[in-house]
């Protein structure tokens, strides 16, 4: 009990009250993840809107990959599970949980900005460019900005990562992975949408 | 710290009036869902191109189920993997009032650009 109350008197110290309750680092990020939202809503009827108007290929039926794509989705819906055990581990003052699942988010992070570089160098080889057609034009921008968006994730990650690794992440300060975990999970949950919209309903 | 120390809101870091977070276990049983999901997706997917009668019949409803297959796997990440089922409504607040106005958004648009194209080919 002694334990139980020192804790909470510790994670209330890192942050003043707040008119809700709730801490405002974490009101933030579940803002900025509802502003982006809009942002990828605005992008993937865009690509929507445009599909089948292009007056030359090549197409999304003479280019898309399934195959590696799947891949690639089914490292990104992994990574997911692994952030959220390594959140537990920080919670809990697990260390190892924490470091290693934490670690691996990060390796299938980078796997799959590594397959959308290489998908990007194949299209181009294949003669897709952004200004090619319509669907180069529309394609390159919404998985280009999600790609982005995974890139900054696995940057965020590392630096909580590197954190963690000094010993600086106790369960009290958890929040502080918890944030990234909240963005990688919107990466991942964009990604869901776009995997099914982009690939699948060609 | 004993167990129930350990699970309790504040020893997450979490605030006192939002519930603990599931654990592992949980995490786990939501992966494994999510993965079949996506395997049903792409099985989908690669049966409604295949000639045969089952593709056939799959072709045009292929669409409503890759949505209705995305929307199922989109809510398990948001309630269990971002904790909206244990954590303040405030949050799921933030999160869905956005998302509405994204797929009113997606399907204005998608409706506008029909509208347009059916008028330039002389349809209305």
């Amino acid at each position: 009990m002694t334990t139980e109350l020192s804790l909470s008197d510790h994670a209330h110290a890192l942050h003043p009250p707040t008119s809700t309750g709730l801490d405002n680092r974490k009101v933030a990020i579940w803002t900025f993840i509802g502003s982006e939202c809009l942002f990828f809503a605005s992008l993937i009827s865009t690509y929507l809107v445009y599909k089948g108007r292009d007056t030359k290929g090549p197409t999304p039926d003479e280019i898309l990959q399934i195959p590696l794509v799947t891949f690639g989705t089914a490292l990104l819906l992994f990574s997911s599970l692994f952030v959220v055990i390594a959140l537990n581990g920080a919670q809990t003052g697990n260390r190892k949980r924490l470091l290693f699942w934490l670690g691996m988010t990060i390796v299938c992070g980078m796997f799959f900005v590594g397959m959308q570089v290489y998908e990007f160098q194949h299209f181009v080889h294949e003669g897709l460019k952004l200004q090619t057609n319509l669907f180069g034009a529309s394609f390159y921008t919404l998985t280009g900005f999600h790609g982005t968006h995974v890139t900054i994730g696995v940057i965020w990650l590392i630096t909580v990562f590197i954190t963690a690794l000094r010993g600086k992440l106790p369960p009290e300060r958890a929040l502080n992975l918890e944030m990234a975990a909240l963005y990688w999970h919107f990466v991942d949950v964009v990604w869901i949408v776009i995997f099914p919209v982009v690939y699948l309903m060609k | 710290m004993d167990s129930h120390a350990a699970h309790a809101p504040e020893a997450q870091g979490l605030d006192p009036h939002e519930k603990s977070h599931p654990g592992p276990g949980v995490y786990i049983k939501i992966g494994v869902v999510l993965f079949v999901l996506t395997a049903l997706e792409v099985a989908a997917y690669e049966v409604a191109h295949r000639p045969g009668s089952l593709g056939t019949l799959l072709q045009p409803i292929l669409v409503p189920v890759l949505l209705l297959l995305s929307a199922a796997k989109f809510a398990l990440v948001a309630m269990y993997y971002m904790h909206l089922k244990q954590d303040s409504k405030l949050f799921s607040g933030l999160f869905v009032f956005p998302l509405i106005i994204a797929a009113v958004v997606i399907v204005s648009l998608i409706a506008l650009f029909i509208y347009h194209y059916s008028y330039q080919r002389g349809m209305l």
